[in-house]
């Protein structure tokens, strides 16, 4: 099937409301409020997003009180996230969580925290990855225990994000030989929850640390292909908010280059600054290219789906990060103070790269699904 | 050409059968087929009457190519080395051209009887090509012609050319410049093939020794060959895309692909097979990210609301490409070090016979993909300042004549 990329008039409402939301609602000052606070993101606005936009429940289907929208939408409010450096549980609690309980969880779960996402009600946390530095299914260790009312864990999870402050955990350890998907609440017995200190402070991410902590079975069967599906939906919607970060800094570098002097005429008329920006343009347009194709492949539910999120991940982090760095080198000695905000994107830049996997990574994978 | 006359598609089908019941494509040979298509006003039906059309929207072409392949088998396209004279010489004939030009140069353009060049190139004015000097002296009814032109494809071949030289050197460039059509057959027009890197000649050099152009053959008053010449530039076909595959995978990059699934086994070691791998991977991607990248246009085009994704895909188009041979290279390891098809200088195209000869040819051509049709450096002061709205550099030579402009 071929895609054709095409926004109707009601894609650019939704992108012209959002803009403004996030624009009144998380402006630097607001980025720089919530990066400095532990909690990392204003429950308040987190509510409006939720209330007033439909924002949590985005994905969420109808039934369990989400605007049943698809990858086109979510595409959409990622880019505008991503723009806006917007501190909020969105990617870890209405992406992340909700696609797993969507692949994964038996219908009362769906039905009890698809709900309360929805409704803004409970930040929910995927704890997948472990210390062993693997995002991918097969690094998942942790083993499920029995005990006299159910199952109990006990080991280590690593970079959850916003685990720290997470109402629910959803936690994937092995089970019957294979990998099944645990609730445990945020507040268990012989849970440590510990905030790690980021290289990007706009994201929260914690480590935990389970001791026979009491947890809930809401899977049947293994859920190994339904987690792989899930992180790569995850990481498709993560590519747009890289895609929406990297036109940000774009727009900074060009309008510093079109206004700064030296040497008597604006920096942008020459060359060396001039090409670079071209350059920025066409990583910029390449990487919306990638990431429209998976959240459109997403959106129809391709069967090569698969391949466009680890081809947009590779592409869109290495032109995130390209477009960051430049910024800060085109703004010279202002792009590395603490005051201006290119350090914001290049931090983030760099931590969404590595997260979920790196381009290399992905492009491994890539290589092993197309036959390279 | 604003208004259009009105016919209805049913009509002009039954022209085009009209056409058919005269000469078929199946019995006669293109020439004398497109010389009647051309008399029956059905060659471009967006021209005049008497110029090959029938003063109709350009859309209504597709009617008559459809009707033709509806009955015939066989279809007369444009021929190979016609595509100049009908992109750009016809239409500049059309615009500028004197009534007795029309009649005497359109119906051998489209026919394909006199192939067309395009002389504007020079070794001194590549980017800068307003700043040729090509020089024309006026001695009574005629311009006399001295200088040489370059990168001129199917010169050898060409009736006609279509030249910019300069008549007034005491302006600033843009202002100096006249558009001639030229008798390549006149004496003094001396036609060499270029030979480039691959050992192929694909273009000519030109070279102009004392040439007698009649003035009745400039198109446009003197002075404004420039606009003229822009007239010429708009009317040739932009590809959208500049390259990708139409399909996932496809072009290029599956040769590419074949020859890493075919290389030596033991040839490299699994640190070099890691790093390969990786190379031929990000190869894959940026293939496939200007074949998404060109839909995107298309997409943008179709909703009114073009972006900047066609500019953005001439260059990163040539300079992917690139990288994807010199991949192609590497993974053949030692093997790169021999060139089977050898050098022989010749103008006729070269010819791949296996995947490593391809991708061996292709590794020298396509270097000539980020200078032809503006260098990348030129097209990322395009993006710079058409798209992003950059300034420009300082012109020195803006405001002085041509002659006092300093030039290598």
């Amino acid at each position: 099937m071929a895609l054709d990329f095409t926004f109707t008039d009601e894609h650019e409402e939704l992108r012209a409301t959002l803009r403004s939301f996030f624009e009144q609602h998380s402006d630097e000052q607001a980025v720089r409020t919530q990066m400095a606070s532990e909690r990392g993101h204003d429950p308040a606005v987190w509510q409006q997003m939720a209330e007033e936009l439909g924002l949590a429940g985005l994905i969420i289907d109808e039934e369990y009180g989400g605007a049943g929208f698809s990858y086109v939408e979510l595409l959409i409010a990622m880019e505008e996230m991503g723009r806006a450096l917007l501190c909020s549980p969105f990617l870890g609690t209405a992406v992340f969580a909700a696609n797993v309980l969507k692949l994964a969880a038996d219908e009362t779960t769906q039905k009890e925290l698809l709900t309360g996402i929805a409704a803004g009600q409970q930040v929910v946390s995927v704890a997948h990855a472990e210390p062993n530095g693997r995002w991918d299914v097969a690094g998942i260790r942790l083993e499920a225990a029995l005990s006299s009312d159910g199952h109990s864990l006990t080991g280590t999870k690593a970079w959850v994000l916003d685990g720290h402050c997470a109402d629910v955990l959803l936690v994937v350890a092995r089970v019957d030989g294979g990998l099944g998907l645990f609730r445990v609440a945020g507040d268990a017995a012989g849970l440590t929850r510990t905030l790690v200190p980021s290289l990007d402070t706009t994201r929260k991410l914690a480590h935990l640390t389970l001791d026979g902590t009491p947890a809930q079975l809401v899977s049947a069967g293994d859920q190994s292909a339904a987690i792989t599906q899930a992180i790569a939906l995850t990481v498709a919607a993560l590519t747009a908010e890289q895609v929406g970060g990297s036109q940000k800094c774009l727009e900074m570098a060009v309008e510093y280059a079109g206004s700064r002097l030296q040497f008597g005429r604006p920096i942008g008329s020459y060359q060396s600054i001039k090409h670079k920006c071209a350059d920025m343009l066409v990583s910029v347009e390449f990487g919306k290219s990638a990431a429209y194709n998976t959240c459109f492949a997403a959106a129809a539910q391709q069967e090569d789906f698969l391949e466009t999120a680890a081809l947009a991940k590779s592409y869109c982090s290495e032109a995130y990060f390209r477009a960051a760095a430049d910024t800060i080198q085109i703004h010279g000695g202002m792009g590395f103070t603490w005051e201006h905000p290119a350090h914001l994107y290049f931090k983030r830049a760099k931590a969404s790269e590595i997260l979920f996997g790196d381009p290399c990574y992905h492009r491994e994978v890539l290589a092993g699904l197309v036959g390279i | 050409m604003a208004e259009h006359r009105t016919m209805s598609e049913e009509e002009l089908r039954e022209r085009t059968r009209r056409l058919l019941e005269e000469v078929h494509p199946e019995r006669e040979d293109s020439l004398t087929f497109r010389r009647v298509q051309y008399e029956h006003g059905l060659a471009w039906v967006h021209f005049p009457e008497g110029c090959g059309g029938l003063g109709l929207s350009p859309k209504m072409n597709l009617v008559v190519h459809d009707e033709i392949t509806q009955h015939s088998s066989v279809v007369h396209h444009d021929p190979p080395a016609s595509i100049i004279g009908i992109g750009m010489g016809a239409p500049v004939v059309l615009t500028y051209g004197s009534e007795e030009m029309k009649r005497d140069l359109l119906p051998r353009i489209f026919s394909g009887e006199d192939v067309w060049c395009q002389l504007f190139s020079e070794p001194s004015a590549g980017s800068d090509v307003a700043g040729l000097a090509t020089r024309a002296v006026r001695d009574g009814d005629d311009w006399i012609l001295n200088g040489q032109k370059v990168w001129t494809t199917v010169a050898h071949l060409a009736r006609w050319g279509m030249l910019i030289a300069r008549t007034n050197p005491d302006v600033p460039k843009h202002d100096g410049l006249s558009y001639f059509v030229l008798d390549m057959h006149a004496p003094g027009v001396d036609v060499r093939p270029l030979y480039q890197i691959t050992g192929e000649a694909e273009f000519n050099e030109v070279f102009l020794s004392d040439v007698r152009i009649p003035h009745d053959q400039m198109l446009g008053k003197e002075g404004q060959g420039w606009r003229v010449a822009i007239t010429t530039l708009m009317n040739e076909r932009v590809a959208i895309g500049g390259g990708g595959s139409k399909r996932k995978g496809g072009g290029s990059i599956a040769q590419v692909v074949k020859l890493w699934q075919s290389r030596q086994p033991g040839a490299h070691s699994l640190a070099q097979e890691a790093i390969l791998r990786d190379r031929v991977t990000s190869c894959w991607i940026e293939n496939e990210l200007l074949r998404i990248t060109g839909q995107r246009a298309r997409a943008a085009q179709k909703s009114g609301n073009p972006g900047p994704e066609g500019s953005v895909a001439k260059l990163a188009g040539a300079e992917s490409a690139q990288r994807l041979w010199e991949t192609a290279l590497d993974l053949m390891g030692s093997d790169a070090l021999g060139f089977e098809a050898g050098y022989e200088l010749r103008q006729s195209a070269a010819r791949a016979e296996t995947p490593e000869a391809l991708a061996k040819y292709q590794f020298l051509r396509s270097r000539a993909n980020s200078i032809e049709g503006g260098t990348s450096e030129i097209m990322r002061n395009i993006l710079g300042e058409r798209v992003l709205g950059l300034p420009g550099e300082p012109r020195v030579d803006k405001e002085i004549a041509w002659k006092d402009v300093p030039r290598s």
